[in-house]
């Protein structure tokens, strides 16, 4: 299977990227997610992560759902630096033979990012500048993949 | 032994550093012990204490009773908010 993992600053194309995981033998289903920044209340945000550990940590979350479901290829982009609302953040992209394991697959890689990946989030606001806190949600949702 | 720590998020921004190099007393063997002799330098540092704070040990999550060797790399930080 093909792993791809990308940190960068600059946007991505959702249509070429997901046109890069159609084009692939034995392919019957790709599925993607896209976070966005979300508007309500934030003016922006900034994004930090832990060069090296982060990779490493996506590459593990790739490894162990292409351990779980047989996939053709999954990629991850994780965008960093300044966002502003409506900007994309994070895309993940799953191809594979059926949906179920597309499907499965890329809500699993979602989720453990949400609670595995070294990334922090710092909101500017109309009342000033505030770190993310985590969400207890987040880490209930990783729970519930345990065997 | 010398090892590298790193802080992120809002423990480099209350500690005021990013990274540094430090020679570790022979007393200091585990991230449990690393933190505690952090947190004795006084001020700002007992923010290391908090239940929150997470570590890693060369670039992996990792618990209190890990020991630490030479050249290691250390990283302290808040909860992970990526996605």
């Amino acid at each position: 299977m093909s792993i791809s993992v990308s940190i960068q600053t600059a946007d991505f194309d959702v249509g070429a990227e997901t046109a890069g995981l159609t084009g692939l033998d034995g392919v019957g289903a790709v599925a993607s997610f896209v976070g966005v920044v979300r508007g309500t209340d934030v003016l922006a945000m900034t994004l930090e992560h832990y060069p090296g550990m982060t990779e490493r940590a996506l590459a593990e979350i790739l490894q162990q759902a292409q351990q779980r479901w047989s996939l053709v290829a999954a990629r991850v982009i994780h965008r960093v630096g300044r966002l502003l609302p409506g900007e994309h953040i994070v895309f993940v992209g799953v191809a594979s033979s059926h949906r179920r394991e597309a499907f499965e697959a890329c809500e699993f890689i979602m989720d453990f990012l949400k609670t595995r990946a070294p990334f922090w989030k710092k909101e500017e606001t109309s009342q000033g500048a505030r770190w993310v806190e985590a969400r207890q949600s987040d880490d209930a949702a990783a729970a519930r993949w345990r065997p | 032994m010398s090892i590298t720590i790193l802080y992120f998020a809002n423990l480099r921004e209350t500690l005021g550093i990013e990274r540094e190099t430090v020679e570790l007393p022979i007393t200091v063997q585990t991230i449990g012990d690393l933190r505690e002799w952090l947190c004795a330098r006084g001020g700002n540092w007992n923010v290391l204490a908090g239940a929150q704070v997470r570590a890693a040990l060369n670039q992996v999550l990792t618990m209190p009773d890990a020991s630490i060797g030479a050249d290691d790399e250390v990283a302290f930080f808040p909860p992970v908010t990526g996605g």
